[in-house]
C-alpha cells in the first residue's frame, strides 16, 4: 500500500461510502455539543420525525453562556437561559449524557473531551464549533461543523465531506525562556495569514511539537482554523498515551495497553505525500503579540506595529489601515508599554492546568496593576478544583486578580463577561476580531505569560524582563 | 430548501478581505432557537452606532441597495466561527448569492445547505467586477447557475468553477440528510464492523 499520512489513515478508516461526483460518507466516532449551535438542529429532527442515532456517542456540555461568577450571583439573561433550558431538554427527550453546569464535569467542550478521555488517537471528532480542532492534538481527525451538520451527525451518525487537501507544518528548534506554545501557534498565523490552509487538513510534525506537553499541543491545534484549516493533527506518542492511561473513557489494563498498541500505529509513513510543507524554527521566536483585528495581525513583542505605507499591496494596506484605525494604533509605533484596561485568562485556548501554573509563576509575590482588571477563567471544573488543590487560586487572588467559575467567558463574551467599547484586553483566547470581546473591544491576543506580565505592569510588556526578576 | 434559480439583481459592495462570521453576525445576536429576524442584525457591528441608530455611510443603510439579492465580498469571506446564524442572516436580509476571491470552508459547506450561492471568481475578474459597479452602481448582473456564468448587461460574461455535487444540490434543492439516509445500510454494516 502507497505510504499514508495520520490524516489519510484517519479518513480511510471513517470511510463509509464514497459515490462517483459526491462527497464521501464519513463517519464520526464521537459528536460534542453545546447549548448554542444545537437547539435548530433538535428542531429538524423533530420536524422530520427522526431519532438520534447514536445518543451514546453524544456528549453535550454548557459553557458558552454559562455565568462564571458564584452560583450565588450567577445571573443569565433570558434569551440564554432558554438557550441552556432547550439543551437540557433536548438530551433529556433523547437520553444524550449531559455535563451541565455545576455537575462537576462540565466546562468548555473542548477542554472536557481531553479530560473525560473521550477524545483519543484515532477517533473522529466533530462538534458545532470552529476550534474542535483541538482534540486533533490525540492524533484524532476533529474538526468543526455547522448546525445543519450537527443535525447530519445526530441523525445519521455521518457527514457528507469533501476530502481536504493535507499541509505538513514542522516545528523544529527549541524556544527560549518565556516562549509557550501560544507564541508558536501566533508565529504560524503571522506566518501564514488567516486564509493560508483554507481547505487543508494540517498534520504537525518536528522536534519542538515532540517536545510538547498534551496541554501545549492542544493549544497548537486549537488555532488550526486561525490560519482557514478546519482540522490540525498531531500523532499520538507516549506523551499521549500517558495523558490518557487511566481516564474515564479509556479502557484500563490489558485493554489499554491493546489500545496503545492500535494508536502507535496512527503517524504518518516515510515518504507520504503532503500537499504543502511550511517550517517554523520557534528558537529564533520571542514572545508574540497581535497587534490588528485577526490573528494573523502579530509580532514579536520587541517589534513595531507595521507601517501601512509599507504594505506590499493596496489590499495588505487597506486591510492594515482598517485594522489600526479599529484599534486606536499608530504604524511604526511599539506595542510595549501600551496600556491595558483588561487582561483574560481562559478559552478552549489557554485555560489548561498548564496555562495556569504558567500565569501563577508570573503573579506569584506580585499584584495586579492598579486599574487593570485580571479574569482568570479555569477551563472546566476539573481544571478549577486541581487548581486550587494546588494553590494557584490563592496566588490570583493575592495578585488581585479575579478567579473564576468555568467557561467561555470573555472568549465569545455571551455570558455577561465583556469589554467595555474601546477598552483594551490582552487576552490569551484565540480571536481578536472586532467586537469579539463586546461591542468595540480591542484586543491583543498572547500567551498566559505575557498576559500575566501585562496584568503586573498595566501595559504590554515583555514578560521575560518579569521572569528575569525577582519578585518584589 | 428551496431550488435556485436564475437571478437578476443590482450589486451590493462590500470588498473588505477576510470578512469573518463575527462582523456578519456578531455573538451576542446568537442566543436565538429561531432563524427568522437575523437579517435585522447583519453587520450589526457595521451596520448600526452604539444606540441603536443607522450608520449613514455603511452600504446595507443606503435606500438604493434594499432589495438586492448579490453581495461582491472580499478575499477569504466568511473565516472564523462555524455559526451557521452567518448564511441564515445573509439570506434573512435578502442575499442569494456572494461573489469573492475565496471563501473559509465551514462557511462554505454551512451556505452550501442553505442554499446561498457562493461564487468564487478570480482576483483580476473581481477587479473588474468592481471597476464596473463602480462607475454603474445600478449595474444589474444574471446569475446563470446552470451555466455557471454572471452574465453583465454589456453582454460580456465571467464563468465561475462549481463543484458538481454542489451544483446539484443547489439546482435541485437537494436535501443531504435525505442523501445521508438513504446509506443507512451502509453506515450500519460500517458500526458493525467497528
Ligand atoms: S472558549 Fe471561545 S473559542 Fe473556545 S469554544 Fe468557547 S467561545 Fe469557542
Amino acid at each position: 500500500m502507497a505510504a499514508r499520512t495520520l490524516f489519510d489513515k484517519v479518513w480511510d478508516a471513517h470511510l463509509v461510502a464514497q459515490e462517483e461526483g459526491c462527497p464521501a460518507v464519513l463517519y464520526i466516532d464521537l459528536h460534542l455539543i453545546h447549548e448554542v449551535t444545537s437547539p435548530q438542529a433538535f428542531s429538524v429532527l423533530r420536524e422530520r420525525g427522526l431519532r438520534v442515532r447514536r445518543p451514546d456517542l453524544t456528549v453535550a456540555t454548557m459553557d458558552h453562556l454559562t455565568s462564571t461568577k458564584p452560583q450565588s450571583l450567577a445571573v443569565v439573561e433570558s434569551n440564554a437561559q432558554n438557550l441552556l433550558d432547550t439543551l437540557r431538554r433536548n438530551c433529556l427527550e433523547h437520553d444524550i449524557q449531559l455535563h451541565a453546569q455545576y455537575s462537576g464535569k462540565d466546562g468548555i467542550v473542548h477542554v472536557i473531551g481531553p479530560e473525560l478521555g473521550l477524545t483519543q488517537p484515532g477517533k473522529t471528532i466533530v462538534c458545532g464549533d470552529s476550534h474542535t480542532a483541538t482534540h486533533g492534538a490525540f492524533g484524532a481527525l476533529a474538526f468543526g461543523i455547522g448546525t445543519s451538520e450537527v443535525g447530519h451527525v445526530l441523525a445519521t451518525q455521518c457527514l457528507l465531506q469533501d476530502r481536504p487537501k493535507t499541509m505538513q507544518v514542522v516545528l523544529d528548534g527549541s524556544p527560549g525562556p518565556g516562549v509557550s506554545a501560544k507564541d508558536m501557534i501566533l508565529a504560524l498565523c503571522a506566518k501564514l495569514g488567516i486564509g493560508g490552509a483554507t481547505g487543508h487538513s494540517i498534520e504537525y510534525t518536528g522536534s519542538a511539537i515532540a517536545a510538547l506537553s498534551m496541554d501545549e499541543r492542544m493549544t497548537i491545534c486549537n488555532m488550526s482554523i486561525e490560519v482557514g484549516a478546519r482540522s490540525g493533527m498531531i500523532a499520538p506518542d507516549k506523551v499521549t498515551f500517558d495523558y490518557l492511561r487511566g481516564r474515564p473513557g479509556v479502557p484500563q489494563g490489558a485493554a489499554y495497553e491493546q489500545a496503545v498498541a492500535t494508536w502507535s500505529q496512527l503517524v504518518s509513513d516515510e515518504g507520504a505525500h503532503y500537499d504543502a510543507t511550511v517550517h517554523l524554527d520557534v528558537s529564533s521566536l520571542e514572545p508574540m503579540l497581535t497587534f490588528g483585528t485577526n490573528p494573523g495581525m502579530g509580532i514579536g513583542v520587541s517589534e513595531k506595529i507595521p507601517n501601512p505605507s509599507a504594505a506590499k499591496s493596496s489590499h495588505e494596506r487597506d486591510a492594515l489601515s482598517k485594522a489600526l484605525a479599529y484599534m486606536g494604533l499608530e504604524g511604526g509605533a511599539a506595542l510595549a508599554g501600551h496600556p491595558i484596561d483588561v487582561v483574560f485568562i481562559g478559552s478552549c485556548t489557554n485555560s489548561r492546568m498548564q496555562d495556569l501554573r504558567d500565569a501563577a509563576r508570573v503573579l506569584k509575590d506580585r499584584k495586579v496593576h492598579a486599574g487593570t482588571r485580571v479574569l482568570i477563567v479555569p477551563g472546566s471544573s476539573a481544571i478549577k478544583e486541581e487548581a486550587e488543590r494546588e494553590g494557584l487560586d490563592k496566588i490570583f487572588l493575592e495578585a488581585g486578580a479575579e478567579w473564576r467559575n468555568p467557561g467561555c467567558s470573555m472568549c465569545i463574551a455571551m455570558n455577561g463577561d465583556k469589554l467595555e467599547p474601546g477598552q483594551y484586553a490582552v487576552s490569551t483566547s484565540n480571536r481578536n476580531f472586532e467586537g469579539r470581546q463586546g461591542q468595540g473591544s480591542r484586543t491583543f491576543l498572547a500567551s498566559p505569560l505575557s498576559a500575566a506580565a501585562a496584568a503586573v505592569t498595566g501595559t504590554v510588556c515583555d514578560v521575560r524582563t518579569l521572569l528575569a526578576q525577582k519578585a518584589p | 430548501m428551496s431550488a435556485f434559480t436564475t437571478i437578476t439583481s443590482e450589486l451590493v459592495l462590500l470588498p473588505t478581505d477576510d470578512i469573518d462570521t463575527d462582523q456578519i453576525i456578531p455573538a451576542r445576536f446568537l442566543k436565538i432557537t429561531d432563524k427568522n429576524g437575523l437579517g435585522e442584525q447583519l453587520f450589526a457591528n457595521w451596520r448600526y452606532q452604539e444606540d441603536g441608530s443607522e450608520h449613514a455611510g455603511f452600504v446595507l443603510n443606503q435606500p438604493a441597495m434594499q432589495g438586492r439579492k448579490v453581495l461582491v465580498a472580499g478575499d477569504n469571506f466568511g473565516c472564523g466561527s462555524s455559526r451557521e446564524h452567518a448564511p441564515w442572516a445573509l439570506m434573512a436580509w435578502g442575499f442569494r448569492v456572494v461573489i469573492s476571491t475565496s471563501f473559509a470552508d465551514i462557511f462554505r459547506s454551512n451556505s452550501l445547505k442553505n442554499g446561498l450561492l457562493l461564487v468564487e471568481i478570480d482576483a483580476d475578474e473581481h477587479r473588474k467586477l468592481l471597476e464596473a459597479a463602480g462607475t454603474n452602481p445600478a449595474l444589474a448582473i444574471t446569475v446563470d447557475l446552470a451555466a455557471q456564468e454572471l452574465q453583465l448587461p454589456n453582454g460580456t460574461s465571467i464563468a465561475f468553477p462549481m463543484d458538481a455535487f454542489a451544483k446539484r444540490c443547489l439546482m435541485e434543492g437537494m436535501d443531504q440528510l435525505a442523501y445521508l439516509l438513504h446509506h443507512d445500510e451502509a453506515i450500519t454494516r460500517h458500526e458493525q464492523k467497528r
